[in-house]
């Protein structure tokens, strides 16, 4: 094999496992879907087509019935039946010590075989999200995953998939090494080998592309992009990605813990349950500011919750126009007429620029007369204090998984409600009765114009209230060797099967 | 002597107990892994499962006590964020940061000690100046900026050696290392060269000092004037007097180097230890965080011991027994 059809990849992140059910996150899922593959498949904006399942239909409003491919055959020449199907329905939420895995997306469903190659779904309650569901969490192996652990597929012992490269080995912090599978069933790519290198040093990946090292790096730094876009052995893509930076406000407690009148005491009644506060503290951001000089242009402001092409997406909701004037005229409105004093929390180096961003929007405010003080912390003590409610404004990214509104919109601004399982991660605990009854229907309306009409007019619910502050979706750039192609992806997800020789 | 090792030994072991404790119960102050780990979709049942499937539903005593009876029988603990068992990360990882450790330590001691050697004897000539001076940036440059500088000028614009990474190994003794293939050198020579900058640099300065105020001492007069040649003076009883402070700093060097060489690992992803701790104390891994500090300490002790037995070989007045309390 000449090295020519050898892909070599800098990898930002290097999974944390090969087992594909282990923890949902995204660096173990682009490695996943080499080696197996998922019953739907996501293109590169997020939007679902056949996968292992090549059709279906609802034959009620809680059953499916799904058609399972026919030919596919596991890496070890075992064919693909519904009994993978329904083991990995079985498997998903069930894997032992698991820091966070699928279990959101099969919970409620149950998957029975009818023949070999077709299989139903039963749900408690009418779920129109279930092909999205479907997309997230790949089919394993029935006779390898059995009795197969985490270590097992780690070895590559269990890690025998359908997918288009087959799993040779990994040597952690160091390289995965793949071989094309050559009875691939969706056809073969420009590349027979592939080879993962992890270098998690933005400066270091960009010069192991730089020197030929590898040919493919993801993660490509902002303060680089301008320098590579006139290189000219080099290629770019970018993609907007479906993460969303925006700011989380203390909209719900009588007193907020760090908000302050101008002396410094606590305030009363807190000024964030004020929608004109809210607004007028969205006013005062100079979105395009923060897109050109924070974030080198990487970033697309936004006025909404996920991007343009998402399901849910509404045309009618732009990014909030900069108006100082105007916002200080609010805040007078208001009863701020000389502002207050708040302090904002942000990570550090958990998103990109995430305090650089933060610093910038507290001189922002503080020029409309809210005294903005900047406090950036680590992640491991931001977020568990951020789930203790311990900030009155804060830093947050949230990213739409199923490549449509209603995981953030549920996940971040419906009322924290443990018992359906609304509002996990809505830390402002903004909490809007109408809102909540729009998003209760959305997720068990069937019928897709309905549910898209739901989710757009609640966003536009939420964000005319300013529930949140939206500031902008991230630039996704990977860089390439300059004759190799590769389309950007929302998801983020790095896909040696996506590159290829330029003709 | 055997007395002496063993009572080291013992302290080692409660050495260990005690950072196990203080480790276990400051990382759970810090924060729960489970607000960093857990996906978007993740919702509250889905929290919930996850903080019992790591077992931290459980008081915090419950889960050190049991930590305490797993480790009696042996068992170190699984990661939460890898879900691999944390001695067999560790230990897979350790030889790629021995190797550069090594590596680094052999640099600075072959290059260190006769430079500073030579800056010691010739302090007035521009060579002894020059030494001097460059040892002084070798030490206040930050490792991280000098590390991106090698590979920018060696890998990006000349060429000549990669940039990240560790090449091929072989196995020697079970272990595996790559300073036996030509490719794994090319790989090693970066990071080695940059992680040996800073131990240079100080094992320069301290033979450069400890040549010059040994030179002045009684006996290498008295050597002198019995009519030893300059070589035996300066080889013997110079070299063996300078060593002392010498071995010293480079064993506590040797430790450091190993236990924190995540900066240069970082940069030139080398797939070391180092790498895999910063990671786990970002994600607040606690059972990884746990075993790497035990490791440490031993590793620690280890090392302390070896460098107290050198110098009773260089130095027969020191006692063992004496340094051991």
């Amino acid at each position: 094999m000449s090295a020519a059809d050898t892909l070599r990849i800098g990898l930002a992140v290097e999974p944390s496992s090969i087992d594909p059910h282990f923890h949902n996150i995204q660096p173990n899922l682009q490695i996943a879907r080499q080696i197996f593959d998922f019953l739907i498949t996501r293109d590169h904006k997020q939007q679902l087509g056949p996968g292992l399942a090549v059709s279906w239909k609802a034959i009620d409003d809680k059953t499916w019935e799904f058609k399972l491919r026919e030919g596919v055959k596991w890496h070890d020449g075992t064919p693909l039946t519904a009994d993978d199907v329904v083991f990995s329905f079985g498997r998903v939420p069930n894997v032992p010590g698991s820091p966070g895995g699928y279990g959101a997306y099969v919970a409620g469903k149950k998957a029975t075989k009818v023949d070999d190659l077709t299989f139903r779904v039963v749900t408690e309650k009418p779920n129109p999200l279930m092909l999205n569901d479907l997309s997230t969490f790949a089919i394993v192996s029935h006779k390898h995953g059995e009795k197969a652990t985490t270590e097992n597929y780690n070895t590559g012992a269990a890690a025998i998939g359908t997918g288009p490269y087959k799993f040779v080995e990994w040597v952690r912090g160091d390289r995965i090494v793949m071989e094309a599978n050559k009875d691939y069933w969706g056809g073969q790519t420009d590349w027979d080998k592939l080879l993962y290198k992890p270098i998690s040093a933005s400066a270091s990946r960009v010069a192991a592309l730089l020197s030929g090292q590898v040919d493919f790096i993801d993660n490509v730094p902002l303060i680089d992009i301008a320098q590579l876009k006139r290189n000219p052995n080099v290629a770019l893509s970018q993609s907007p990605s479906n993460r969303l930076v925006f700011l989380s406000l203390d909209s719900n407690r009588p007193v907020s813990p760090f908000v302050k009148n101008n002396e410094g005491q606590p305030l009363w009644p807190n000024p964030l349950r004020d929608g004109r506060v809210r607004k007028a503290m969205s006013m005062a951001i100079n979105r395009p500011a923060i897109v050109e000089r924070v974030m080198d242009g990487g970033a697309l402001a936004s006025g909404q919750i996920v991007p343009e092409g998402f399901f849910g997406h509404n045309p009618a909701l732009k990014p909030e126009s900069y108006d100082a004037t105007g916002a200080k005229k609010l805040l007078a409105e208001a009863g701020y007429p000389n502002g207050f004093r708040i302090t904002i929390h942000s990570p550090r180096d958990r998103y990109p620029n995430d305090a650089a961003i933060t610093e910038a929007v507290a001189q922002m405010l503080t020029q409309i007369g809210i005294k903005t003080e900047v406090q950036i912390l680590p992640a491991s003590v931001y977020f568990t204090r951020a789930s203790k409610l311990e900030f009155s404004f804060a830093f947050f990214a949230f990213g739409s998984d199923t490549g449509e509104a209603s995981s953030p919109l549920n996940g971040m601004l419906t009322t924290f409600n443990p018992q359906i399982g609304a509002g996990a991660f809505n830390r402002g605990r903004y909490s809007n009765v109408e809102f909540d009854a729009a998003m209760q229907e959305a997720l068990t309306t069937m019928d897709d114009a309905k549910r898209e009409q739901l989710l757009r007019d609640g966003t536009a619910m939420v964000i005319r209230d300013h529930a949140v502050i939206p500031l902008h979706f991230q630039t996704n750039t990977w860089a390439l060797r300059k004759d190799l192609r590769y389309e950007g992806r929302t998801d983020e997800n790095t896909l040696p099967r996506g590159v290829t020789k330029a003709k | 002597m055997s007395a002496f090792v063993l009572r080291r030994l013992m302290q080692a072991v409660l050495v260990i107990l005690v950072v196990t404790l203080i480790v276990f119960f400051g990382v759970s102050v810090i924060g729960n892994p489970i607000d960093i780990l857990v996906g978007p979709d993740c919702n509250q049942a889905c929290q919930a499962e996850a903080i019992a499937a790591l077992g931290l539903d459980r008081p915090l005593v419950d889960q050190y006590l049991l930590f305490l009876a797993n480790l009696a029988q042996g068992k170190f603990g699984t990661s939460y964020v890898l879900g691999s068992p944390t001695i067999d990360l560790i230990l897979q990882r350790m030889p790629a940061t021995l190797e550069l450790a090594f590596s680094a330590m052999t640099i600075s001691v072959a290059i260190g000690i006769p430079l500073g050697m030579w800056a010691g004897l010739q302090p007035e000539a521009p060579s002894g100046k020059a030494i001097m001076v460059a040892s002084i940036l070798g030490f206040s440059l930050p490792t991280f900026w000098i590390g991106t500088m090698l590979i920018v000028v060696f890998s990006v614009e000349l060429g000549w050696l990669p940039p990240t990474g560790r090449g091929p190994t072989v196995d020697l003794f079970g272990i595996p290392v790559s300073f036996l293939t030509l490719e794994g050198l090319t790989h090693l020579a970066l990071p080695a060269i940059n992680l040996a900058l800073f131990n240079m640099s100080l094992v320069i300065r301290l033979t450069q000092s400890g040549v010059r105020e040994v030179l002045l001492t009684d006996y290498v007069k008295f050597a002198r004037a019995k009519g030893l040649t300059n070589r035996r003076v300066i080889l013997v009883h110079v070299l063996k007097n300078v060593l002392i402070p010498v071995v010293t700093v480079t064993g506590l060097e040797l430790g450091n180097v190993i236990a924190f060489a995540v900066v240069t690992e970082t940069i030139f992803a080398w797939p070391g230890m180092g790498k895999l701790i910063i990671d786990s104390i970002q994600v607040l891994d606690r059972p990884v965080i746990v075993a790497y500090l035990m490791i440490i300490v031993t590793m620690f002790v280890i090392i302390n011991l070896i460098v107290d037995i050198a110098y009773s070989v260089l130095d027969p007045r020191i006692r063992l027994q004496r340094s051991a309390t």
